[in-house]
């Protein structure tokens, strides 16, 4: 039940329980070749002002040009969180004074945007799914970026980045925790990513939240909230919601009140402090934009992009679980990240599904995480890897030797059976060579024969000197078989129940 | 030379294309005229004697391979508005001060694309803000006419007097202008020249500095009706870097133009006698329908109801959106900049020094009515009666072809006479507002001499994109006021 997750994160105080009221709004940075209005390109890393067009510095008599793509792609990012797309949408300056914002307003969507309400599910694991609501979408201008630290008495202006098109995706105060925000955010990344509309990279800025952050007694109303802006990574999210929640329970607990502000999160000393308060607030003086028409959109445009939109995780997830027999939690990891889906899915093809789901979030994961490296960066591909099960499926090599071989593809890159063969790692499956080795382990171990008989489980040790004997070549499972039948012991499920 | 700068664009492309006269002669003769006479009336801000000389040439060699454009040769000055690639544009402000843009207006590409010869820049009110060309950085313009026996100085209207002086005193062929409220057609009506403000989106706003956005149309002062047509030919056309420019086609405004309006209907709005309007000015008005209706129009009472709403519902429109376009000029990238202790002290220390106060009275009416808790009651309020200003527009054309009435309330008035009260100087667009409110194109067209012996104007207006039938009723009107007089020459330093 959504609600057993959503009553279960209560902070207790002095006075009671508390409930936490989380709602966030997310800068989603499009993924598009050019700026929301100019055709200056957007690549990350340029030289300072080498991306900016006489629209992007706010030339006189310059006009803004919408720039379609940007538009496809808030609407791709709508249908993908299951949101109303609005077929006429209208830009609004929202006016304020700042260095880094060159035409002294910013060309956003007010009352309204692009995209309405819509709806993220999330898994909570053993707290069970739980729906956060989307209040709306809409497109908006990136700033440039000052830059303090060039100069002991000037600041600079880096315009590269300004005109490059932001997705502000606004959800409902329908979250209850620092884990369910960050589970959000992360679901969200997972999304935007799947549609190729935002690359989800929170270090260079193209995500980042603003936290909305109040407490109550549970079945009050909303209480005052705190706006903690800009934060800039998944594990700062989760942070910086306990750190306000427990600020304002412990200001309520001492008689006081909430003031709504604005506070930013400092990572270092893990607090939030505040930026500014609500009088303090700006008045943006939103209006229309006279220089742009409002934005219209045909019904077959959006047909046309939902037909396009790939297979989303929640899909994804139920197939996998549908199709290919994986655990719910196997399922949910490999499709949290698009380019892991992937890489499972050509690994999996043609194999044992939940072999394939094993190696990757075993050895594999165990091994990027090691060199600090993402999937899709792996050293080692689908292709490389299935050539590995493969060999351990034709019983050419066992699982452990396996795990030696996959070791040495890391650091060389050589083919599984290069290796193999090279290193003549292939395993044992010939009868009867096995026979002869374990008959000479028997004969040589009297008193083990003895003790084994009446506990079967000391067989392991009978299995260790065949390995030893065979250095490590012969198939395990043969191994067990031909032992178990030599000293008349039964199938070991048997044994053990 | 005096006969080279009395010319119409008509007359001038004919004398070219015959090669009687060569444009190099046609330019310097004007770029003498400019030298003559800019001390007395201080029309241009800047001229590009050397560009103009160097473009002359070029349309020389154009005209005698027996190409060119529709203005081949032709020289005509810019207002200062319009962006102009490697020359000097300051809106007449001192925020802009030595701002030389990259890039070209598409404007006056066009133009430039036509043919015509660069003479220089022209003055304006600041950032089009004004009704009298007083609010220019560069000091007040002065109307080449002059009150019967006297020398007092009158305005040349506004905001493009620069525009209107250059061409009513012979400095240029023709002028490119602006129209928010009224900034073409009034100053043609306070010199005695033609003014066309076509519709909004005919031509491209790319490259002119912003004063109101949802407002603001580009049009040509000229002394002939066939002028601003052969003007707006080469000025209009669909721009993609402007959405708000309309893709349709350019159709040869020239063409019938001579048709006459025999069978054409013509509406007077009863609204428009205005409260303050000068008896000679309805006479005139009254002349006009006469002339109509001799050259076989028939003439229709329309009612325009929401008429009277239309000034102070502009001057909450047009402010709101000037202050926000105003907003770039912060210090921070180009024109002037006054440091500060921070950045804050530097923008307003920046904004104090570089506006004038016209501008900065608009920019704080314009932030106030778009502050939060006086939106609605605002700007949100001024945007519904826009809406019926449209629509009485709208129902009127589905009754009548054009609509006549008086360009402004009053002739010429002296300098200083009305720039120290605003709303006064508001009331001079009282007549002319309504057309920018509705989007629609609108001619005035010099229609005789008030009592003072300065000019007066009529002002035709269409509907949307109906400038074909617009310029046929003007020039009918102007073939029927027969030829007017030209100021006499009282500021020229040379003989």
């Amino acid at each position: 039940m959504p609600n057993d997750a959503r009553t279960s994160h209560l902070i207790e105080g002095d006075t009671g329980s508390w409930e936490i009221v989380i709602g966030l709004e997310v800068h989603a940075q499009v993924v598009s070749k050019s700026k929301l209005f100019s055709g200056a390109s957007t690549e990350f890393g340029g030289s300072p002002n080498a991306q900016v067009s006489l629209v992007d510095a706010a030339m006189p008599g310059m006009l803004p040009v919408i720039n379609r793509e940007c538009v496809e792609q808030a609407v791709r990012t709508g249908l993908g969180l299951n949101a109303q797309i609005n077929l006429v949408s209208v830009f609004d300056r929202k006016n304020y004074f700042y260095p880094d914002l060159p035409q002294g307003y910013q060309i956003s969507q007010f009352t309204k945007p692009i995209v309405g309400e819509g709806e993220i599910v999330l898994d909570m694991g053993e707290e069970g799914e739980v729906s956060v609501g989307i209040e709306r979408l809409h497109l908006e201008q990136d700033a440039g970026k000052s830059l303090h630290d060039q100069h002991p008495d000037h600041s600079y202006v880096d315009l590269n980045r300004s005109g490059i098109a932001l997705m502000e995706i606004v959800s409902k105060p329908d979250l209850r925790s620092a884990e369910q925000a960050k589970v959000y955010v992360a679901k969200l990344r997972t999304i935007l990513r799947y549609l190729g509309t935002c690359d989800g990279n929170m270090e260079e800025g193209s995500l980042r939240a603003d936290v909305n952050v109040s407490v109550r007694k549970p079945g009050d109303e909303l209480g005052t909230r705190c706006e903690i802006k800009n934060v800039n990574s998944i594990r700062f999210i989760g942070e910086a919601v306990d750190y306000e929640a427990a600020r304002q329970v412990e200001i309520l607990e001492d008689g006081g009140e909430i003031i709504q502000e604005t506070r930013l999160f400092d990572p270092d000393a893990g607090e939030t402090r505040s930026m500014r308060s609500k009088e303090e607030a700006h008045d943006y003086r939103y209006f229309p934009d006279p220089d742009l028409l409002p934005l219209e959109l045909s019904q077959d445009d959006v047909e046309r992009i939902k037909a396009e939109l790939p297979e989303l995780p929640d899909a994804r997830k139920a197939r996998f679980m549908r199709e290919l027999a994986l655990e719910h939690d196997v399922a949910e990891r490999l499709v949290a990240d698009r380019d892991v889906a992937e890489y499972f899915e050509a690994l999996a093809r043609g194999r044992d599904a939940n072999l394939a789901a094993n190696w990757i979030t075993g050895e594999l994961f165990g091994a990027l995480n090691k060199l600090d490296l993402t999937i899709d960066r792996s050293p080692v591909d689908a292709n490389q890897l299935g050539a590995l099960l493969d060999l351990m499926d034709d019983g050419a090599v066992s699982g452990r030797t396996a795990k030696d071989v996959f070791e040495t593809m890391l650091a060389t890159g050589q083919p599984a059976g290069e290796i193999v063969a090279a290193q003549g790692l292939e395993q044992v499956s010939d009868t009867g060579a096995i026979e002869q080795v374990v008959d000479e382990v028997i004969a040589a171990n009297p008193d083990q024969v003895e003790q084994v008989k009446s506990k079967p489980k000391t067989l392991g040790w009978f299995v260790g000197q065949v390995m030893q004997k065979t250095g490590g070549k012969a198939n395990p499972q043969t191994v067990n078989d031909i032992l178990r039948r030599k000293l008349e012991i039964g199938d070991d499920q048997d044994q053990d129940s | 030379m005096s006969d080279l700068t009395d010319l119409t664009i008509a007359e001038a492309s004919k004398a070219l294309s015959s090669k009687e006269i060569s444009s190099l002669e046609l330019t310097q003769a004007h770029l003498e005229a400019i030298g003559s006479a800019n001390t007395a009336l201080n029309a241009f801000v800047l001229t590009a004697d050397e560009q103009a000389i160097e473009m002359a040439k070029a349309s020389d060699a154009r005209l005698t391979k027996g190409e060119g454009g529709v203005l081949e040769g032709i020289p005509i000055g810019v207002k200062d508005l319009f962006c102009t690639r490697g020359v000097r544009t300051t809106a007449c402000s001192n925020i802009l001060d030595g701002f030389t843009p990259t890039y070209e207006s598409r404007v006056t590409a066009n133009l430039w694309d036509a043919g015509a010869v660069m003479l220089g820049k022209l003055s304006c009110d600041e950032f089009a803000m004004g009704s009298s060309t007083e609010t220019s950085c560069f000091g007040p313009c002065i109307n080449p006419w002059r009150r019967s026996g006297t020398a007092d100085k009158l305005v040349p209207g506004g905001s493009s007097g620069g525009s209107s002086t250059a061409v009513a005193a012979r400095l240029c062929l023709a002028a490119t202008a602006t129209d928010t409220g009224g900034s073409i057609r009034q100053p043609a009506a306070l010199t005695g020249t033609v003014g066309l403000k076509p519709t909004y989106g005919r031509c491209s706003r790319w490259g002119i500095v912003a004063f109101a956005s949802s407002l603001d149309q580009a049009g040509p002062i000229t002394r002939s009706v066939t002028d601003a047509a052969i003007m707006l030919s080469a000025m209009a056309g669909y721009d993609r870097r402007d959405t708000t420019s309309v893709d349709l086609p350019v159709p040869d405004y020239c063409a019938g133009l001579d048709e006459g309006i025999k069978g054409l209907k013509v509406g007077i709005p009863a609204e428009y006698r205005v409260e303050g309007m000068g008896a000679e000015v309805d006479a005139l008005w009254q002349q006009g329908i006469e002339w109509a209706k001799q050259a076989g129009a028939e003439i229709r009472e329309v009612s325009l109801p929401h008429t009277k709403y239309a000034l102070p519902a502009y001057y909450i429109v047009a402010p709101a959106e000037a202050s926000s376009n105003l907003a770039r000029y912060d210090g921070v990238r180009y024109g002037l900049r006054v440091p500060g202790s921070d950045v804050i002290e530097m923008y307003q220390n920046t904004r104090a020094a570089g506006f004038g106060s016209e501008v900065k009275r608009r920019v704080l009416i314009g932030t106030y009515v778009l502050s939060a808790g006086y939106y609605d009651a605002y700007y949100l309020k001024a945007q519904k009666v826009r809406a019926l200003i449209k629509r009485d527009f709208d129902r009127a054309f589905e009754d009548v072809d054009v609509l006549l009435t008086p360009t402004t309330p009053s002739p010429a008035f002296a300098l200083g006479e009305k720039s120290g009260d605003p709303v006064e100087m508001y009331l001079n667009d009282i007549l002319t507002v309504t057309v920018n409110m509705a989007g629609l194109p609108a001619v005035s067209i010099p229609a005789g001499l008030s009592g003072e012996g300065t000019p007066l104007g009529l002002q035709l207006i269409a509907n949307a994109f109906d400038e074909t039938t617009l310029l046929r009723a003007a020039r009918a009107l102007e073939e029927a006021a027969g030829p007017q007089p030209a100021p006499e020459n009282w500021w020229s330093t040379t003989p």
